[in-house]
């Protein structure tokens, strides 16, 4: 895609003011970091740091069939989902594989939001498009009404309160507050593995309040650190560790799958719940020097037993980390194995989820 | 010395290659390094993976690796040579090679097989032109 073709948000202008790196992602250009990845991670696990993600897209789903409907195509149980409630899921195809993962939000008793990945959303709003046809609901593209700020880090919440004169839902809880004096939606949800929020502002705000809050002293993040964090807290990122090839079971998101609703896919993750998987998605660090990257083999002896799907230095762990596909009977919690990083083997070892844990 | 600012800087004393590598060439040896502008583009430094001494490097080859957090980045020899020594510092603190790339975050030193290619590098005048295009 050529560069001229790259939307931008509503917020590229403070990016580009605040000498950011900008690169294109999912058809955006996006801010990949500001000062540093280093500096921004640490910042969402010490203080606080604030990510535009507006390139993410939102769905709508409304009407008197809607809970029907997204049972059928959400695989974790939307019949749960009090109103002001949040629940993540996987939006699988026939066959089983994860077309995007997601949250969904109930934003009144026949009224859910869903947000998707930037990657997928034209594709997911194909496929629920489609699949709404039998109920009585209506699917609305309504990524053009927000841009999306998340907040993350243990005063986040603290200073946004403060700042917004707000009071923010709970974790898994979506409210609906003014900002900047206009509707928006706080969703008590993130990527980070810290406490934090989801806001989704009326587009012609996000400026004046992105520049309000970065006044507060919430440091400016970008993709880079978004990946660091979420990949020390083994969070999958899809089209890496999910794809329409893989199932959730082998990705270790069994716990959000309720096979008995019915949802599309659902036998074929009974079926791999059941019997097993040939692979299951495992999170390892390396032991000693080297970095791990998307694509290096896994070995063990002169065999390929697996492969990385997303591989990078963990600044909070200080070392070479990341989540692999590795053979079945290879993925228990202590197993050695090496990465080859470009042609040099380095020892490895299989660590249980999360790689990073707060401690307190 | 040369340390990182927002705007870069490059040593007159300095050889230069395309690649964004420099030489401080001294007699038949040589500092090898990356210059400001590779620093930069690459981001904060975490992995520095060197050759091993007595490895014999090739001008325009790649002979070791820098990585940041995101990305890996081949280090290409401006001269040809024998390495005598490796920066054994940026084990622990790869992030000289951000701070101070011309000084303390020098990357080998090398023993010149081929000194007459010297004449092939860029001095700081050509080197500036080339990232000013």
């Amino acid at each position: 895609m050529s560069d001229a073709a790259l939307r931008r948000t509503p917020l590229y202008e403070q990016h580009a003011d605040l000498g950011a790196k900008l690169v294109p992602f999912a058809g955006w250009e996006m801010p990949v970091t500001y000062e540093g990845i280093r500096e921004e991670h640490s910042a969402v696990r010490r203080h606080a740091g604030m990510f535009d993600v507006s390139h993410m897209g939102q769905v709508e789903v409304e009407g008197s069939g809607a809970l029907a409907f997204l049972q059928r195509v959400l695989s974790n149980d939307v019949a749960k989902i009090a109103v002001g409630g949040a629940q993540y899921s996987c939006l699988c195809n026939e066959e089983g594989g994860v077309i995007d993962d997601l949250f969904a939000y109930r934003l009144g008793g026949d009224r859910y939001l869903v947000v998707t990945n930037a990657a997928n959303h034209d594709a997911d709003l194909e496929w629920l498009g489609r699949q709404s046809r039998e109920f009585d609901a209506i699917v609305r593209d309504v990524a053009d009404r927000y841009a999306m700020l998340a907040v993350q880090g243990p005063h986040a919440r603290t200073v946004l309160e403060a700042t917004l004169g707000i009071e923010l839902p709970p974790r898994f809880h979506v409210s609906h507050p003014q900002i900047g004096r206009r509707p928006a939606l706080a969703c008590g949800t993130g990527y980070t593995g810290e406490d934090g929020v989801e806001l989704l502002l009326d587009p012609e705000v996000a400026v004046p309040i992105w520049c309000e809050l970065l006044e507060a002293g919430i440091v400016p993040c970008g993709l880079g650190a978004r990946d660091t964090l979420r990949l020390e807290v083994c969070y999958p990122l899809h089209g890496n560790e999910l794809s329409a090839e893989r199932n959730p079971i082998e990705a270790g998101l069994g716990w959000c799958c309720k096979e008995e609703t019915g949802f599309i896919g659902s036998e074929v993750v009974a079926r791999a719940r059941a019997e097993g998987t040939a692979e299951k998605l495992v999170a390892f660090e390396i032991e000693g020097q080297g970095i791990p990257r998307e694509g290096n083999p896994v070995m063990q002896g002169d065999e390929q037993v697996g492969a990385v799907t997303s591989g990078t230095y963990a600044p909070s762990l200080e070392l070479g980390a990341g989540m692999a596909y590795v053979r079945s009977d290879l993925a228990e919690v202590g197993t050695e194995v090496e990465i080859d990083v470009r042609g040099k083997r380095r020892p490895a070892r299989i660590a249980s989820k999360p790689l990073y844990a707060k401690r307190s | 010395m040369a340390t990182g600012s927002s705007e870069g800087t490059y040593p007159d004393d300095l050889r230069y290659h395309e690649e964004h590598d420099w030489a401080r060439i001294e007699g038949d040896r040589a500092t090898l390094g990356i210059t400001w502008y590779a620093q930069d583009s690459l981001g904060e430094v975490v992995f520095f993976d060197p050759p091993e001494v007595g490895t014999a490097i090739q001008k325009d080859s790649s002979y070791a690796e820098v990585e940041s957090v995101k990305a890996v980045s081949d280090v290409i020899a401006p001269l040809s040579g024998e390495i005598v020594e490796v920066n054994d510092a940026l084990q622990d603190s790869p992030e000289k090679v951000n701070e101070d790339p011309y000084g303390e975050g020098w990357l080998v030193k090398v023993r010149l097989t081929s000194p007459e290619e010297a004449e092939t590098l860029l001095g700081v005048e050509e080197y500036r032109k080339l990232l000013d295009n």
